[in-house]
Formats: structure tokens, C-alpha cells, sequence
């Protein structure tokens, strides 16, 4: 019984990073954008939270953790918005392939990431890291709460980030298809020439979503590096993010571009990234298991070539850029 | 003119340096239907999307009301009360009827579908619509997405409509039921445009009707003072003398027999329906009709690139056994010595690699000639350059790349090799599409010397002079149907043209 509470709470904490890369990256392309450099953008927001966390505890004397919170998370989601920044300028308005342009800016965030990171580091003599105040504020549950025995363990034992990615969850289903706004994003998406001839300026929709989605998906990096689930936080640890971000775009295909599936979809990814911890099948080397969610990932993208129904389908336009004076 | 509501003057549009629209002026008036006439490429779309704010017009004015506008996008056309049907429906797929109609009105906030569905069924009742507001785009039929579409545009206060040939791909009843909506509307005083090139459409609906060709604006008319024969002469033109040499049929064979062949595009509609022909061996055999009546589906169906039910028997001229194609792959129908050369809108589409060089290019014919495992360059290094040294290619040398010569340089390349491969039939289609007349004439003459050795040429071209000029017998298609059959040596350009614009010339339904 321990071992399965222990296994869901582990789970559950591997899959919220999954979770915001998703998100952020479900809606840019919702809006048309495919942004392969979600990794890259994990980089960036990961390095950038804890350079905002690192020295505003250096700057105090006493740090405040709700103050750190805001902090990383404002440090993490402009820093990722600045790689989708770029990438929208190269794609958006110089019409830059979206693919190329997705992988390098995973080469560069991934660099950007590495290279500010062992700054710190070395400035700091070895390595950085944050105080316990600091790691707390990303770790702790909720208190009181937390303490309820089983459900609280189960539910309310989380850091924040992870109430965080399910409300972000929730507001971006809701706003995908509740809301007009959502409604005209959708149709950038799908058929730009149409959101353009009804009057809605595409431009400006394709950069708010792919921005505002890299902000999002930079929280996932964000996570990874202050949350010590996997050992070490608040501490940059050279190629943190190690395939996160690859992870997140294929779930956002397994999820069919639908915020509240992905959610299901990270939480199967990311169990499957822990279950050699709790559950040992002896004759399985443990290497094998550290690529489970690679290959579960390669099953679900065959599967994917196989739906019919044309509500799972992409975003129509999902990786062509728009001109308006081309027919 | 009182009643105007819109007036277009002395409007101009060039793409490059081709003149789409030369000086247009006419005028939209309140309450009624007009009809915009004329062939393919004659400007008649482009005028119009210069009205809707597609394109923006090199000069001239556009008034509304009276006042002079500048429409810079399809979002002030609509400000205005311009609303326009495309041919392809401006729709988002996934999304359902109702929530296409509310895309981009500016109003943020929570959608509710039941309050625009309800104003939609305000819209349907007036108009004599039947539109299902919660039923996705994917899930409807064409004519339904083209309801659809009006409703759209009524639902955002459209004043005038234009419909860029709404009929194309509706059935008669379909069509009946458009031109009553299209009757009330007008009723209701709004204006209606319809884009148009079926004569029968423009006297049974309009109240007037304007004319184009080759964008100029040749006349208008009131449809009850006009009647078909005078407008097709002013759509077509006149007659102009090519002297293009044509000689005699010599022994003809029947290469080629089509039966019943059908075909059915992606979208269901049947783009091909019970097409049947022959042809013969030294003759050739013109295809006109106005573009997309299925000339390129019945080429690339009995190339073998496009499915079709029917038969396509073809007769060898050793004398053999007749074959059937349907069903063949295309590698098993060029063994049998049937070339295609289609020269699409963009020219390298099909054919040709626009990346590689004139030799390079020769050999995607030959490749699989040959035994021995590496290519063989020289031999198509050699019918590079007699086709270059023959048809006086206008080029560097042979190991340039295709896409760096002229486009008439590239066509003459294309039905050169095409021709190099000494075929039984050559299909060959737009090939003079963009080039000056003295290129014309080769491509003319090497499609005279094909028929002279005994090839069945097929040509589907868009000019009728030409076609008048240049074909023994001239198949005319109209929406995917033969319209008719005529004698190039006794056919008038007229005849042609009323054949293209209605089946059976119009004859039938007696207008």
C-alpha cells in the first residue's frame, strides 16, 4: 500500500513537468506554430528561475519563500518567452521554416541553459544553489492539509507547481473551446486565410500563443531544476532537462491537442519514468526501464498515424506559415 | 446613377506583366442580380477580389454608396457590407456552423452557441435557408458548407454578395434551390453578384449582366434585351487567323477507346461522368472546355496517375492484340508508348525537376533502361542536346538546371523529350500556356510532325483560335461531361464556345 501511494505521488511529480511543456506547447500550435524547441525553452525558463531564486536570496538577508515563488516563476516564464519570442519572429514575420527554427532553438536554449548555469556555478566557487528556505518553497505540500493521513499524502502533499499546471490545465481547456477568443485562436490554427478574410489579425494571435505557450512550457523547466523529486534541487545540474521537452511534444500528439487528455497522457509518461524505483521486475535490467517512456512514446505516435476521427486531428495548418498574397 | 451601391471606376490590377483587369468600370445596384461573364483568366475573380479586399487594385477607384473607399482587407470589405463566397469556402473545418459564423466579431467573453443560433435561425426563416447550427463543417456536404457560408455573411450584415461561380459544384437541384435564396435576397434588396461562365445560369437568374475578356470589360446588358449566342461572341471574341498548318489525316487507326469512364474526386463530386471517345493514329484531337471541367483527370486517368472506373482500351500499331490501360500502373502505359506532357499553371509541376539539369531531366524517362547497375548519362546527355540543337532551346548548356531557363525554354524541354520517346500517343496538355508565338509555332509544328508519323496526339489547350485552327476533331468537355464532338475543319469558335459553356450547345434547354 506504501509502495503504490509512494509510486502515485512519484508519478504524479514526474509527469508536472511533462504537464507544462504540453500546455505551453498545445497552444502554439493551436495557433499553427509547431515549436520543436521546447526544450530549448525548458533550458532557458529552468536557468533563468534559478538565477532569480540564486540572487535574490544572495540580495536579502532573511528570503521570503512566497517571494522566491513569484520570483522563479516570473524569471522562468519570461526567459522561455523570450526563446518563443524568437523563434515567432524568425517563423511569423520572416516566414522561417518551423521546423528548423524549433531545433535551433532547442540547440540554443540548451546551450543559453548550460552555459549561465556553469557561470553561476563557477562565480559561486563549483556550484550553485539555493538555500533550504528557497528549496522548501518548491518542495513543500500544503500545510495541514498535507498532514490528513493517505488523502492528504495523496493530494495535497504537492509543491505549488504542480496545483499550478493542473489550473493552467483547466483555464486553457476552458479557454480553447468556451471562450471567443479561443474560438478565433483555434481558427488561426486551422485556417488562417479564413481568420484573416473574417477579420481577426493573425499575426498578432500567432505571436501571443506560441510566447505565452513558451512562457508556460519554461515553467516545466523551471520545475525540474527546483524540485528535488529526482534528487538535486535548486541546484544546475548540466543537462538538467535531458529530454523533457522531447517528451512533451510527443504528448501533446498522444493527447490530440486537448489540454485535459495531456494530463492523463504526462501522468502514463511520467509513471512510466519511475516504476523501476517501486515496482522491479527482476529479470529487467534497470537501463531497459529508463527507456520505457521513450518507447512508449514511439507506440503512441504509430497508434496516433492510425485515428480517423477528424476532431483528433492537428491543427490544419500547423506548421505552414501564413502569407496573405499567396494562393 | 441613383441606386448605385457600388461603383467600380477604371479599376487596373497586373500580376507582373500580365494585366489582369485593364480599366474595368460597372456598377452594383441595389436589389438586384448581376451577372459577371466571361472565360477562364478573363479577370473576373480578380475584380472581385479587389472588391473584397484580396488584393488591392493598381489603380482606379472603388465608391460605395456614393463615397470613395479603400478597401485594404477582407475585414474593411465586410465593414462595408461586401461580403464574398470564394470557390473555396473560407471555413474552418473542426469548428461547427455556428461557431464559424461568430469568428473575429469583436466581442470577448464566453460563446454562446445557443443565442447565435438562434439569430441564425432568424436569418434561415427570412431567406429560405436549412442550416444545422451545431453540426460540424467536416460532416456537411458542399452545399451545405456554401450555405453555410451566405449565412455567414448575411449573419455579419452583408448588404452585397458576391458568389465566385456557386454552382460549380452543386447538382441541378441544389442550384434550383440557390437561385431561389438568391431571389429573395434580392427581394430583400440586397445586391447579388454571381461569377459566372454558364450562359444558361446568367439568362435564367440575373437582371443584368457584364461582360469580360481578357479583363477588359467588353459590354453590359440587360439579361431580357440579350440572349446567348451575342454574349458568347463577346466572351470568346473574334476570330483571329493563325495559318497554322494543317494537314491532312493519313490512313487514320484507332489507337485510343474510351468507354464510360467516370471519375470521383476527393470531395465526391464527379469530376469525370461517362466520358466516351477515340482516338486515331495521325490526327489530332483537341479537348477544350472551360479549366477544371475534368481535362486534367481524364488525362492523368489514362496515363494511369488518376483512378477512374471505365475502359481505356488502347490498340498498338504493330497490329497486336488491343490492351486494356485501366488498371495498369503508369510505368506498364508509357511501355506501351503513351506520353504525357502536362504543363501545369507553375509549369515544373509535373515532368520536370526543376532541380536538376537538362540531361538529369532526360533521364527520369530512361533510368530503367539498361542493364548494368550505374546510370547511363551519356545517352540522355545526347538527347539533351539534340532537343536543345532541334527545338533551339534558349540555354547556357545542358548541365544547367532546369528551373534557371525561361519558361517557355522549359516547355519545349518537357514535350521535346516527351516526343523523343517515339511515342503512340502524346498527350499533351496547356503546352503553349505562357509562351510568346514564335515558340507556339514549334510546339505546333512538332505536334504536326507527331501526327504525320502516325502518333495520336491529344492536345488540350485553352485557346479556341488555336484549337479551331490547329485539331482535326475537337472534344469539348463541360462539367465533366462530353458536350460534344466537332470537325476542326468546319467548327466555329463560336461553336466551341457554346459547347464549353452548356451541354449539348445550349440546345436542350433552349434558351
Amino acid at each position: 500500500m506504501d509502495t503504490l501511494l509512494n509510486f502515485i505521488v512519484a508519478a504524479v511529480l514526474a509527469a508536472t513537468p511533462l504537464l507544462f511543456g504540453a500546455i505551453g506547447e498545445i497552444l502554439t500550435e493551436k495557433s499553427g506554430n509547431l515549436n520543436l524547441g521546447v526544450e530549448g525553452m525548458m533550458f532557458m525558463g529552468g536557468v533563468a528561475g534559478l538565477a532569480g531564486t540564486y540572487y535574490y536570496e544572495k540580495a536579502v538577508v532573511e528570503p521570503n519563500a512566497v517571494v522566491s515563488i513569484i520570483i522563479g516563476v516570473v524569471c522562468a516564464f519570461l526567459c522561455a518567452m523570450f526563446g518563443a519570442f524568437i523563434y515567432s519572429f524568425l517563423t511569423i514575420t520572416l516566414r522561417a521554416n518551423q521546423n528548423v527554427t524549433g531545433l535551433a532553438l532547442t540547440t540554443f536554449g540548451t546551450g543559453f541553459g548550460n552555459f549561465f548555469g556553469e557561470i553561476m556555478g563557477n562565480a559561486a566557487g563549483g556550484y550553485v544553489s539555493v538555500g533550504t528556505v528557497i528549496k522548501a518553497a518548491f518542495d513543500e505540500g500544503i500545510p495541514v492539509l498535507k498532514d490528513i493521513p493517505v488523502i492528504g499524502k495523496l493530494f495535497f502533499d504537492y509543491n505549488f507547481m504542480v496545483y499550478l499546471a493542473l489550473a493552467l490545465t483547466i483555464i486553457l481547456a476552458y479557454f480553447l473551446t468556451k471562450t471567443k477568443t479561443g474560438l478565433n485562436l483555434r481558427a488561426v490554427g486551422e485556417n488562417p486565410a479564413t481568420a484573416d478574410a473574417v477579420g481577426i489579425n493573425v499575426t498578432l494571435y500567432k505571436y501571443l500563443a506560441t510566447c505565452i505557450g513558451g512562457g508556460i512550457s519554461g515553467l516545466g523547466g523551471l520545475y525540474i531544476v527546483m524540485n528535488s523529486a529526482n534528487g538535486t534541487g535548486g541546484v544546475w545540474v548540466h543537462n538538467s532537462i535531458s529530454g523533457y521537452g522531447w517528451l512533451a511534444v510527443a504528448i501533446v500528439i498522444f493527447a490530440t491537442w486537448s489540454p485535459l487528455k495531456a494530463v492523463i497522457c504526462s501522468l502514463i509518461i511520467g509513471s512510466l519514468s519511475v516504476i523501476p524505483y517501486y515496482y522491479q521486475i527482476p529479470f529487467i535490467h534497470s537501463a531497459i526501464y529508463e527507456i520505457f517512456p521513450y518507447i512508449a512514446t514511439v507506440a503512441v505516435l504509430i497508434m496516433m498515424i492510425f485515428r480517423k476521427k477528424k476532431s483528433n486531428l492537428p491543427p490544419a495548418s500547423l506548421g505552414l506559415a501564413y502569407f496573405r498574397e499567396e494562393r | 446613377m441613383e441606386n448605385a451601391a457600388i461603383q467600380l471606376k477604371n479599376l487596373t490590377k497586373k500580376f507582373g506583366s500580365v494585366i489582369a483587369n485593364d480599366n474595368v468600370s460597372l456598377e452594383i445596384r441595389r436589389g438586384e442580380i448581376l451577372a459577371l461573364l466571361g472565360e477562364n483568366g478573363s479577370g473576373k475573380t480578380t475584380l472581385m477580389n479587389m472588391l473584397s479586399g484580396i488584393y488591392y487594385p493598381d489603380g482606379g477607384q472603388i465608391f460605395v454608396d456614393g463615397k470613395e473607399v479603400i478597401i485594404g482587407s477582407p475585414k474593411e470589405a465586410f465593414d462595408l457590407g461586401i461580403g464574398m463566397i470564394h470557390q473555396h469556402f473560407k471555413l474552418v473545418d473542426v469548428l461547427t456552423a455556428a461557431e464559424n459564423m461568430v469568428l473575429g466579431i469583436k466581442e470577448n467573453g464566453r460563446l454562446n452557441t445557443k443565442t447565435i443560433g438562434d439569430k441564425m435561425k432568424k436569418i434561415c426563416e427570412q431567406y429560405g435557408f436549412n442550416v444545422d447550427p451545431d453540426k460540424k463543417i467536416y460532416d456537411m456536404s458542399v452545399s451545405e458548407k456554401q450555405t453555410v457560408e451566405i449565412v455567414k455573411m448575411l449573419y455579419r450584415g452583408a448588404d452585397v454578395l458576391i458568389l465566385d461561380e456557386p454552382t460549380a459544384v452543386l447538382t441541378p437541384q441544389e442550384t434550383t434551390k440557390l437561385f431561389a435564396i438568391l431571389r429573395n435576397m434580392k427581394k430583400d434588396g440586397k445586391s447579388v453578384v454571381i461569377i459566372t461562365h454558364k450562359l444558361n445560369e446568367v439568362m435564367e437568374l440575373s437582371d443584368r449582366v457584364s461582360v469580360l475578356r481578357k479583363g477588359v470589360h467588353v459590354g453590359d446588358f440587360n439579361t431580357s434585351e440579350t440572349n446567348p449566342q451575342e454574349l458568347t461572341n463577346l466572351m470568346v471574341g473574334h476570330a483571329v487567323t493563325l495559318n497554322i498548318e494543317r494537314t491532312k489525316c493519313e490512313n487514320p487507326v484507332k489507337r485510343l477507346e474510351i468507354k464510360n469512364l467516370c471519375c470521383v474526386n476527393d470531395d465526391g463530386v464527379k469530376v469525370l461522368d461517362d466520358i466516351n471517345f477515340e482516338a486515331y493514329s495521325g490526327e489530332v484531337l483537341g479537348i477544350a472546355g472551360i479549366s477544371g471541367c475534368g481535362q486534367k483527370e481524364l488525362l492523368e486517368g489514362i496515363a494511369g496517375l488518376q483512378k477512374v472506373s471505365g475502359s481505356i482500351e488502347f490498340y498498338p500499331p504493330d497490329g497486336s492484340e488491343k490492351k486494356e490501360l485501366n488498371g495498369k500502373s503508369p510505368k506498364e502505359i508509357i511501355k506501351c508508348g503513351i506520353a504525357l506532357s502536362f504543363v501545369p499553371e507553375d509549369r515544373l509541376g509535373m515532368g520536370l525537376i526543376g532541380n536538376m539539369d537538362l540531361a538529369d531531366n532526360m533521364m527520369l524517362r530512361s533510368y530503367n533502361k539498361g542493364k548494368s547497375p550505374f546510370a547511363d548519362r551519356k545517352t540522355p546527355a545526347k538527347l539533351a542536346e539534340k532537343v536543345v540543337d532541334e527545338l533551339e532551346v534558349v540555354t547556357p548548356g545542358i548541365n544547367v538546371p532546369v528551373r534557371n531557363l525561361s519558361g517557355g525554354n522549359v516547355q519545349k524541354i518537357l514535350v521535346g523529350r516527351e516526343i523523343a520517346s517515339d511515342p503512340s500517343v502524346l498527350m499533351s496538355a496547356y503546352a503553349v500556356r505562357g509562351l510568346d508565338i514564335n515558340t507556339s509555332y514549334t510546339i505546333y509544328n512538332l505536334m504536326n510532325e507527331q501526327k504525320n508519323n502516325g502518333c495520336a496526339v491529344i492536345y488540350v489547350g485553352e485557346d479556341l483560335d488555336v484549337l479551331v485552327e490547329l485539331c482535326d476533331r475537337i472534344l469539348v468537355l463541360c462539367g465533366g461531361k462530353v458536350s460534344g464532338i466537332v470537325d476542326g475543319r468546319t467548327t466555329t469558335k463560336e461553336e466551341v464556345g457554346l459547347l464549353m459553356t452548356s451541354l449539348g450547345g445550349g440546345k436542350e434547354d433552349n434558351l
